[in-house]
């Protein structure tokens, strides 16, 4: 039963990500160039809509599902692996035309090649595993 | 007949944007947060990687509404594209295309929303790029401790800093991409 609830979830985050079109390659090159508002619509009202969502958890004034207050997370204040590690990624993001969630939804849709840019990013990730000790972060 | 021409066209950007905030708040009501490159790690570890690093060193079983979230959204693609397709090719702002025809990617052709010269895989050296790009995504995302949905998203809604500079990451190695290497890496193909 739990575990239904986040199929479900992802399931509606793979058919909106699909029909707003933001997992198109074309898309993100649209963004980059500064070319069509398309995206940055979709990702401001997102952030927006977002913090009225995160305000009224972090606010008390929606609990959980269980009754339990929500505290979003703090991300870790490691500020130099957010401008690097964020400027590795957009160098990918860029080329690739998909950031993760849009690769495992492109894969769900029979493009196949997309397996490719999966596996790579798994090995990316363990590129940073294993070199993680030795990065500023 | 009744139309559904709003289902199956291009969603509005105002409609996609308080969806995905809706997509926001059930994950955080159910208990969990909203980041999608944290699948990486956790696939990696199932993969064994802990071998190689303690990074990998966690319960994958902690991560299964994650995996599962991921399962949701292949389904969710497939469902929209089987069911919800449009009848003509998604239209890309011509100033974009044009711009791409200097470096040999055309238009999409219906039914497609990727190029067909780098996801085709039609011309030889194409997968070269998709392993490079998809290496960047991995190593960066895992890097900056998320990607889109993790930081642009969740961060940015959450008014975290690390959040911030990371998109400002992001669009740094977007632009270099584009304008630096772009031109370069495509005569590869």
């Amino acid at each position: 039963m739990r575990l239904l609830r986040f199929l479900l979830i992802g399931v509606l985050f793979g058919i909106v990500l699909t029909k707003s079109e933001v997992i198109s390659w074309y898309r993100i090159q649209e963004m980059f160039r500064f070319q069509s508002f398309h995206m940055y619509g979709v990702i401001g009202v997102a952030v927006i809509a977002g913090a009225i969502v995160q305000h009224l958890f972090k606010a008390g004034l929606v609990g959980g599902f269980d009754g339990k207050k929500i505290f979003p997370k703090d991300k870790p204040k490691t500020y130099t692996a957010s401008l690097i590690g964020g400027t590795f990624f957009g160098l990918g993001w860029a080329l690739t035309g998909a950031c993760p969630g849009p690769l495992y939804i492109l894969f769900g849709q029979g493009y196949w090649s997309i397996m490719i840019v999966i596996a790579s990013a798994l090995m990316g990730t363990l590129l940073y595993g294993v070199l993680r000790s030795r990065l500023p972060h | 007949m009744i139309t559904l021409e709003w289902l199956t066209g291009t969603w509005h950007w105002s409609i996609s944007g308080l969806l995905i905030a809706l997509v926001l708040f059930l994950m955080l009501y159910f208990g969990e947060r909203f980041g999608v490159s944290t699948s990486f790690q956790t696939l990696c570890s199932i993969g064994g990687a802990k071998r190689w690093s303690s990074y990998f060193n966690l319960d994958w079983k902690k991560h299964d509404w994650l995996l599962v979230f991921i399962v949701g959204s292949m389904v969710g693609g497939f469902l929209a594209r089987t069911f919800l397709a449009p009848a003509e090719a998604m239209t890309v702002t011509p100033e974009t295309l044009e711009a791409l025809s200097d470096i040999g990617i055309q238009a999409p052709e219906v039914g497609s929303i990727l190029p067909e010269e780098l996801f085709g895989l039609s011309q030889g050296n194409s997968w070269l790029l998709l392993v490079l790009g998809g290496i960047l995504v991995g190593f960066g995302a895992r890097y900056a401790g998320g990607c889109t949905s993790g930081h642009a998203i969740s961060g940015l809604s959450n008014f975290q800093l690390p959040s911030l500079i990371a998109v400002v990451g992001f669009f740094i190695g977007g632009l270099v991409m584009i304008h630096f290497f772009f031109p370069f890496l495509f005569t590869l193909l």
